[in-house]
């Protein structure tokens, strides 16, 4: 653990304030960690509070989004209170960067590739000369396979993945702390995500950003590009891991079933039996008491729904919010692996 | 969609738009049932009666005096008698007597009759007087001293018999009569037109001639590029060419020259209010076509109309059940905005002199045409055209305001 | 799968063609094919693949520029509203995006009626229909009681396409096919929706077309999966043929670019 800390995130809570005054805390204690060089999957279903959790971490916030308390330290810097107009100027681009899931819309149809770029370098260093904006695109789209033709050309004369990999290298054009991509590659065909993917690892290789938080809720996907993952179930962390721990071995039993329904094309496949997790997630306005699981989980028991349940830390980076012991847990999932086996046996 | 309807009244310029097209709407009906005359009965000999209270003289005469000291009331009335051009007259004969300039403030009655009745010479002359001028200098002291005596107006009747004037009664000046128990008062308030008929009564009714004009034209264009819309973008190929054909023609012709036409080649007989409202209809429909047809093409393709397809029903009940209620909001919108246009195309054609031919009830457009003929504006005569301006101009402004009031209420994108 | 491959769909010579003259768009290219009874079949493709076109072809709700359609081993009619009518009665469908699948001024109840009146039950007493709407309701975990007098949007991307399932239970249709019937749920309710068609396909032996464009689902439900690239069927077979050994570079590409788990995923291949 020699690798400095890039962004540390402690206690981060943040919520919705509805037309109708209601609170909807999408975001509730959320603690993180990512070193330098290091990437961080986010997993989860949509409504999680996956997606809020990545505008929370920038710091900047507008309606109905509300701080309500936490810390953010990005590179031993405290921004969780930050004057908004501070955080648009120094942190947004050059410490924290992020990429929405439609980011390759965020292109000015009228404007060139070279003038985006330049608009995004000048609003942070308005001193350097355009002469200096286009050898650092050039040199930084070099590096990162991208055709430098491309800064002379309008959006419209690129495809879809073809943009999203030119904001993204334009995110990363003033070398970000940390880099946050939501969902970068969902509204893409396969090919042109591969790409955006090996894009984003080539970044973290380059450091070209110190960092990365890689949100999706496609397992296979953040499998082949984190180092750690991160399970979240309505606004909570549920499982902390490496991305080995958390798809072949999960501790909680919604990662469990998370884990269960990955359908990938390959050897085997068909022989497995897709898990399915009944119920839907809790309404947040009014979250249950105890567990948010609870509901839907196979393994409820009656203290499940009493108190509020604690991330329980297992040691080298691994944590899992269940009351059940981590021998407990295992042995239920061991037994239905065997009932499973045995089951299809029999069939 | 009862939450629909709530949400409309969220909306501040909605409620602020309803509020003021109810208001003007309650006007229309329960104005007539307070003052009932036939809108257009002329009321008035002469043209052009300013706003205000008209007491009958005879009337006044036969109600009880009461009789009340007040100050200034000599002032007042010799104010009231003295126009602006009798004033100036006074301060040149002052002048020219020698009273210096500076001292002579015309807006001042009564000192300026002190000055007149000091100084005051009929046998004097100032330089360059002709004779008439002088016969008028004369004329106002003798007037200007009937007003300033205390006497009061004797009324004097013929004896029939002795054929002589015989004192009847006595007015003096501090004679006054309650109005309320003069039996005849008429309020205008906002005077007489140039036929001598009460405006505010005459706004009214053509207030609601108006609108029955705007509701019936744009129910009637709306009706028609509803269908036509529909048709066009459900069936589409070649019934949607077909259609879209015919509405980009009319879209390329200006409409108002085509209404215009239409107007004139109609014959003034046959030209009534729901004639025009009709007219007015048939040349405003395209537009909503248009923008139906745009709706309904992007609906077609959804998964629910698929499925309901799937499901065997046939186009009428798709139509009906399954894209009408998503556009329904587009349509309303759209029918609002129609409702002013109508009433301002008819405003427009009216003035032009093609409107409604009737000698039963007025329009807003007909009003404006009437004091335009009789020039109105020039005389400045207000009252026979401002009332009219403002009454057009708060009911496509309330409409206008319903209509982005129920924008911010369907489209989520304009929500605070 | 039964032995004797009784024929449920085929067609031959499938082609769609949008516009005209220099803006033409050849969609569906002559495609020939053969689904037969109590089949799984998948059709993968990528965007713009031609995929979503040829579904509708074969839900009657577009026609062929060209080629023909069969059905059961005759030369489908669907030439008048009637024989439309009787034509849905064996195929019916599930489409991607369940929240624009609803028509949101319908009730759930609206919705369930239908299909029983469309199976000629409209002359059923209120009781009788509550029944089978419960029943199909049950089928896919559902409470009729709580959604009755409700809203479909009311609910979850995840029960509306449950829902949808409901309805097939219902129509009870020969063919199914469910376009791209998971791609906007959550992965956990992918697999309740992946069983509760699988369910239903068991207990009725109805033919399920899937059209897609993950290759995964293709691989994981099909007995039968069809390639498609700019409109024609490149490459067919069983999943095990298709996916462990394609013949084709385009599905050895569409494949190799699908992330893996156990495999290692190969990075440099773009």
């Amino acid at each position: 653990m020699s690798n400095p800390v890039m962004l540390e995130v402690k206690g981060l809570t943040t919520k919705y304030i509805t037309r109708f005054r209601e609170d909807v805390y999408a975001v509730d204690h959320v603690s993180l960690k990512v070193e330098e060089g290091k990437s961080l999957g986010i997993a989860g279903e949509s409504g999680c509070g996956k997606s809020t959790l990545a505008l929370s971490l920038m710091g900047y916030y507008f309606p109905p989004l509300h701080y309500t308390s936490g810390e953010i330290i990005i590179d031993g810097r405290n921004i969780s209170r930050m004057d908004p107009d501070d955080i648009r100027r120094d942190i947004l681009g050059t410490e924290i960067s992020y990429i929405p899931q439609s980011a390759m819309n965020a292109l000015n149809p009228t404007q060139k590739i070279i003038s985006f770029i330049e608009d995004v370098v000048q609003a942070h260093e308005p001193s350097r000369t355009k002469k200096d904006i286009h050898d650092l695109a050039r040199k930084s789209f070099e590096v990162l396979g991208l055709p430098a033709e491309v800064l002379q050309k309008y959006p419209v004369e690129l495809s879809g993945g073809m943009k999203q990999r030119t904001v993204i290298a334009t995110s990363v054009i003033l070398s970000p702390k940390v880099l946050i991509a939501d969902e970068p590659s969902s509204a893409l065909d396969v090919t042109s995500q591969k790409m955006v993917i090996k894009m984003l690892k080539n970044l973290l290789e380059h450091g070209f950003t110190k960092s990365m938080i890689f949100i999706t809720h496609e397992l296979p996907l953040l499998y082949n590009v984190t180092d750690d993952i991160m399970v979240m179930y309505a606004g909570q962390i549920v499982e902390k891991g490496t991305a080995q721990e958390a798809v072949f071995d999960p501790l909680h039993p919604y990662s469990k079933g998370l884990m269960g329904s990955i359908i990938v094309p390959e050897y085997g496949l068909r022989d497995v039996e897709l898990t399915a997790i009944p119920g839907v997630p809790p309404n947040l306005k009014n979250p249950p008491a105890g567990c948010r699981f609870a509901e839907r989980c196979k393994y409820v028991r009656a203290e499940c729904e009493a108190n509020p349940v604690p991330l329980h830390d297992v040691g080298g980076g691994r944590a899992y919010r269940c009351i059940l012991s981590e021998r407990e847990l295992r042995d239920f999932y061991t037994r239905e692996a065997h009932m499973r086996e045995a089951h299809q046996n029999a069939g | 969609m009862k939450h629909t309807f709530q949400q409309f009244f969220r909306s501040g310029k909605f409620v602020f738009g309803f509020s003021i097209f109810v208001a003007i709407l309650l006007l229309t009906f329960i104005y007539p049932l307070i003052i009932p005359d036939p809108p257009l009965e002329i009321v008035a000999q002469g043209t052009f009666f300013e706003p205000g209270i008209y007491v009958s003289v005879y009337d006044s005469l036969g109600t009880t005096p009461h009789t009340l000291n007040l100050d200034g009331a000599a002032a007042k009335r010799i104010a009231s008698k003295l126009n602006e051009e009798d004033r100036l007259a006074m301060k040149e004969w002052l002048v020219a007597a020698g009273i210096p300039e500076n001292e002579i403030d015309t807006a001042d009655t009564q000192k300026l009759l002190d000055l007149w009745m000091d100084n005051y010479d009929p046998t004097e002359n100032i330089p360059g007087m002709t004779n008439a001028r002088r016969n008028y200098f004369i004329r106002l002291n003798n007037s200007l001293k009937g007003l300033l005596s205390t006497e009061g107006a004797i009324i004097a009747e013929v004896n029939p018999e002795t054929g002589t004037l015989e004192q009847v009664d006595v007015i003096t000046q501090t004679d006054y009569v309650n109005i309320n128990q003069v039996a005849n008062v008429r309020v205008l308030p906002f005077g007489t037109d140039n036929f001598g008929r009460d405006v505010l009564t005459e706004l009214v009714a053509a207030t609601r001639v108006s609108l029955v004009i705007g509701f019936v034209s744009g129910t009637i264009a709306t009706l028609i590029g509803l269908t036509l819309g529909l048709l066009a973008g459900y069936i589409g190929g070649v019934v949607d060419d077909i259609i879209m054909f015919f509405t980009n023609l009319f879209t390329v012709i200006p409409s108002f020259v085509l209404l215009i036409l239409i107007s004139f080649s109609i014959g003034q007989e046959q030209r009534g209010a729901v004639t025009i409202a009709v007219v007015i209809g048939l040349t405003s429909w395209f537009w909503t076509a248009r923008a139906v047809r745009a709706q309904v093409i992007s609906l077609r393709n959804r998964d629910h109309v698929n499925l309901s397809k799937l499901s065997g029903h046939s186009i009428v009940h798709i139509i009906i059940t399954d894209i009408l209620p998503y556009i329904a909001s587009y349509v309303i919108m759209a029918l609002i905005l129609q409702i002013s246009a109508g009433i301002l195309a008819e405003a427009q054609l009216s003035i032009l002199g093609l409107g409604p031919r009737t000698t039963v009830v007025p329009t807003l457009g007909l009003m404006m045409n009437w004091a335009l003929i009789y020039q109105a504006q020039i005389l400045g005569k207000w009252w026979a055209y401002l009332p009219v301006l403002v009454t057009i101009a708060l009911i496509t402004f309330s409409m206008n305001l319903m209509n982005t009031g129920l924008d911010q209420v369907f489209n989520p994108a304009l929500r605070e | 799968m039964p032995d004797e491959k009784n024929l449920c769909l085929s067609g031959s010579g499938l082609t769609k063609v949008f516009g005209f003259g220099r803006q033409k768009c050849v969609a569906v290219d002559h495609v020939d094919f053969n689904f037969y009874e109590g089949e799984i079949v998948s059709i993968v493709g990528e965007s713009g693949s031609g995929k979503t076109t040829l579904a509708k072809i074969l839900l009657g709700l577009i026609n062929p520029t060209e080629g023909e359609v069969y059905f059961q081993g005759t030369k489908r009619d669907i030439g008048t509203q009637k024989k439309k009518k009787e034509y849905w009665k064996s195929i019916q469908a599930i489409f991607q995006d369940p929240f624009s699948s609803y028509n949101i001024f319908n009730k759930i109840d609206a919705v369930l009626l239908d299909c029983i009146h469309m199976r000629g039950g409209r002359r059923l007493p209120r009781a009788e229909k509550v029944a089978l709407m419960t029943e199909a309701c049950s089928f896919v975990n559902l409470k009729f009681e709580e959604l009755t007098n409700k809203y479909p949007f009311e609910l979850s991307g995840g029960q509306m396409q449950r829902l949808m399932i409901a309805r097939i239970f219902l129509l009870r249709p020969q063919i199914l096919l469910a376009d791209e019937p998971t791609s906007m749920i959550d992965a956990c309710s992918r697999s309740t929706i992946l069983g509760m068609l699988m369910n239903l396909h068991f207990e009725t032996g109805m033919t399920l077309i899937f059209i897609t464009h993950d290759i995964g689902l293709a691989y994981y439900v099909s007995d039968t999966i069809y390639i498609m690239e700019h409109g024609k069927f490149i490459e067919s077979g069983t999943p095990d043929e298709v996916i462990l050994h394609p013949k084709e570079a385009y599905t050895r590409r569409l494949i190799n670019d699908v992330p893996k788990i156990h495999e290692e995923w190969d990075l440099s291949t773009v």
